[in-house]
């Protein structure tokens, strides 16, 4: 048997005396797809920062391809070790055959870079790739999926041999998941060797050869995706038996809360019209792109719309500004936490109190009020920081997001509409966010749900409406709501609004 | 790389850290200014001497009060390059409304409010071209810069705004328990400003927009009208400084009023620690950064150290002070 590609021999990593990894003995074999999931804080990001030279470690040693290595970025690099950030590392302003070549362009004798044979190059890699992105279009008009290639293209293109993708689904449609799968599947080929790092069980077992879990630093197993189900790899990562994932759904009232007409946007949205009863909770389904969040935006206020009339308890609203949605009792959990959601650099406090500060200010601020309010929520939510002074950049994606539910939920709606609350956060946060919806339905406020996750629609939501293309494709309900029933919708096999 | 999933320290570890930082944050500046203080009391047996300090505090007062305002744009996430220019605008309409009232004691009171008043609309310009033009902060100020000293220049025809008023120094000259009133108004502005800062919905806000404009608008803050707001306010800080800086010499030249303020009320700003880039400020910090450039001034002079060179040791205190306070961030 050759050696395997790389070997880890008690491995470990403490920041400032505190151990977030601790004792990793594994062995990646050549041309594996390798699985790493835990939860936050499990050790995952620190163990591929160790493989791909970002960290140096306090103690254990790392072989590469049977030598021992000392990493840092550039030894990495030059051993063929490429990592796909979550968050990518490309240059908006630049094209896209410029960011495959970035920092090692090709040039010509005399200096000058040589843009065509860059061109020809990075054509032939993203062709190679079965990526239809085009190598002069600008990274900003690239959508993420397209990124996504380039990012892959530029692993290539410094021949990695092995390749690690933290989180790579996270931002892209089924579809593109599918086309991802397939390239993966393709690099296996062509020898290179993956590491994956995901949430997502269900596409771990199905991409992965072998799946290692880690949980608080520690190494706690490694089995063949097949020989493990995704219920099996949640119980290892959380370290108890998982009770059931989704809260039985309340039975919402007949009461009308909100009533949309004929909503268009011009270029997004095309006649949307649908009701939102009290208690109920609705879930909006769709691939990216289809307009949901767009919707989202522009009931709040965010967005301009062309026509359309939005009821609010049976009257007529105008809402032209997130103030005028707070006003009307509409909060919205923003899509992109760090983007909308949170101020990174605010305190635990000043973020909750952010869309709400009038209910704790007369002239001057009471500080008092504020702190014993987040307080409340922190106790609540179990949001785990180590002070309500602490800037939200400390705290991990699970505790931003519910720092960010207690800000929209601190202007005391009545609607309160989710956007993919649950992406890139563990399943403990989860299954908090889950049943906080629940208790926000029961006490009788009414949910719009949007997500990408199917599993979740089904799993939360009365009813779904299936978007399409800036359109409604479809409102399901009971039984309807099932997995093939929204994909064909969301997909446009089948057309037309059931009844 | 993902900023939101594992962050590699434990709990204790992180809160200690975070202590150090905010501690550097907040005390590296009056540290500084402390150190500074007993070198130049060392360095020269004048510096002690009440007459030079409060000489010292008058003379950072008219940079400083535009810093103070200065905290406000710069913690939205813009700047103002006009302020100087701005100053002498609106110190040579005061003047002349001085002189048109006939430069009485209700005379003085008025030209004071009305110069706040100028001071706010120039404000109240840029923060329109700024918002609703959606033009960078940085270029509406070059052009208004430009644009304010030369309707002054125009106005006087390149001379002098002179007072006929004997009364109007006494504002400027005069003391108040022991202090030259720029002074006080320098304080009493820093306790007002600290206070809207820290303690009011207008002082959140303005770093909320700093921090994350789309995440203030998503959280209903009316971003446009705060960024507009910060430029009334640093108006209104140059229309206070333009009085008492044209109290003081009774004149107002078209050429020398306020050129080079831009500069040292933004060097204050940063020396305060205040980050250039928005979200978070001092205006004590702000305070803090006009005393030491006064002061290393004020030693300059009494060293017998070349005026031409005073610029230079400026100019490393103000990126020394950045360095400092980057390298406290790295360290931890």
């Amino acid at each position: 048997m050759p050696d395997p590609l790389v070997k880890t021999v008690h491995l470990a990593k403490e920041f400032s005396g505190v151990r977030v990894l601790n004792n990793i003995n594994t062995e990646i074999e050549q041309g594996e797809i390798f699985g790493i999931i835990g939860e936050n804080g499990a050790g995952k990001s620190t163990l591929i920062k160790l493989l791909n030279g970002t960290y140096i470690p306090t103690e254990g040693e790392i072989f590469f391809e049977g030598n021992r290595v000392h990493l840092n970025t550039a030894v990495a690099k030059n051993l063929g070790i490429s990592t796909i950030p979550q968050e990518f590392n490309l240059v908006n302003d630049l094209n896209v055959y410029e960011n495959i070549f970035l920092g090692r362009e090709y040039r010509r004798p005399g200096g000058l870079l040589d843009h065509r044979r860059m061109k020809h190059r990075a054509k032939e890699l993203l062709e190679a790739l079965k990526a239809d992105v085009c190598p002069t279009m600008k990274i900003q008009t690239c959508s993420v999926a397209e990124k996504q290639m380039v990012e892959i293209a530029k692993a290539v293109a410094y021949n990695s041999k092995l390749l690690i993708m933290d989180e790579p689904t996270t931002v892209l449609t089924p579809i593109e998941i599918g086309i991802l799968f397939d390239l993966i599947h393709r690099l296996r080929e062509d020898g290179v060797t993956i590491i994956y790092i995901s949430h997502k069980l269900k596409e771990v077992r199905q991409v992965c050869d072998r799946v290692m879990v880690l949980r608080d630093g520690e190494f706690i197993s490694l089995d063949k995706a097949s020989d493990i189900d995704e219920h099996e790899m949640a119980n290892k990562m959380v370290g108890r038996e998982l009770e059931q994932i989704f809260p039985p759904k309340p039975i919402p009232a007949d009461d009308l809360v909100m009533r949309v007409e004929n909503l268009s946007v011009p270029g997004l949205l095309y006649d949307i019209s649908f009701e939102l009863h009290k208690g109920e909770i609705l879930g909006f389904a769709g691939l990216g792109g289809s307009g949901r969040t767009e919707l989202a935006e522009t009931i709040i206020g965010i967005r301009k719309k062309s026509a359309g009339t939005i009821f609010i308890n049976g009257r007529k609203r105008s809402i032209k500004s997130p103030s005028d949605a707070i006003a009307n009792h509409i909060a919205y959990l923003p899509e992109d936490r760090q983007g909308t959601g949170v101020l990174v650099d605010f305190s635990v406090t000043n973020n909750v109190t952010l869309g709400s500060l009038k209910k704790y200010a007369r002239v001057l601020i009471n500080h008092r009020k504020e702190v014993a309010q987040t307080r409340k929520y922190v106790k609540e939510f179990d949001i785990r920081t180590p002070s309500l002074r602490t800037k939200l950049r400390y705290l991990s994606g699970g505790n931003q997001q519910k720092v960010s539910l207690a800000k929209s939920l601190d202007s005391q709606p009545e609607i309160f509409i989710f956007d993919e609350p649950t992406r890139g956060i563990d399943i403990n946060a989860k299954m908090h966010i889950f049943s906080f919806v629940h208790d926000l339905v029961e006490s009788g406020i009414s949910c719009i749900f949007i997500s990408s996750e199917l599993e979740e629609i089904i799993g939360v939501c009365n009813r779904v409406i299936v978007m399409r293309e800036g359109r409604i494709a479809g409102n399901l309900t009971g039984s309807d709501i099932n997995e093939e029933e929204i994909m064909q919708r969301a997909t446009g096999v089948k057309q037309g609004v059931a009844a | 790389m993902s900023r939101n999933d594992e962050k590699p320290m434990g709990i204790g570890a992180k809160s200690l850290n975070m202590l150090k930082k905010i501690e550097m944050d907040k005390y590296g500046p009056f540290l500084a200014l402390l150190v500074l203080f007993v070198v130049s009391a060392f360095a020269s047996p004048y510096f002690l001497r009440l007459r030079n300090l409060t000489n010292i505090l008058r003379q950072v007062s008219y940079t400083g009060i535009i810093g103070l305002g200065m905290t406000f744009v710069i913690i939205s996430g813009g700047i103002d390059l006009s302020v100087g220019s701005m100053l002498a605008l609106v110190g040579g309409i005061g003047i002349m409304l001085l002189n048109y009232l006939g430069g009485g004691a209700g005379a003085i009171v008025a030209v004071f409010f009305a110069s706040i008043l100028v001071g706010a609309l120039a404000g109240a310009m840029n923060g329109f071209a700024i918002t609703k033009g959606r033009v960078a902060p940085f270029i509406v100020t070059l052009g208004t810069m430009s644009i304010f000293r030369s309707l002054t220049l125009f106005i006087s025809n390149a001379g002098e705004f002179r007072s006929q008023s004997s009364l109007y120094p006494s504002l400027g000259m005069g003391y108040f328990l022991g202090l030259p009133n720029p002074v006080w108004i320098f304080l009493l502005l820093t306790a007002l400003f600290h206070v809207v800062l820290y303690h009011t919905r207008f002082g959140r806000y303005v770093c909320a927009v700093g921090s994350n404009e789309r995440v203030a608008v998503y959280a209903a803050i009316k971003s446009t009208w705060i960024k507009f707001y910060t430029y009334v306010i640093l108006g209104a800080t140059v229309g206070i400084s333009a009085v008492l800086l044209s109290s003081r010499l009774n004149s107002i030249s078209s050429t020398n009023a306020g050129a080079g303020y831009e500069l040292d009320a933004i060097a204050a700003v940063i020396i305060g620690g205040t980050s250039l880039s928005g979200g978070s400020g001092s205006i004590i910090g702000t305070m803090i950064g006009a005393l030491i450039l006064g002061i290393v001034n004020n030693m300059l002079n009494m060293l017998g150290v070349s005026p031409y060179l005073q610029g230079t040791v400026k100019g490393i205190v103000i990126i020394g002070a950045v360095l400092i306070q980057r390298k406290g961030r790295r360290l931890f």
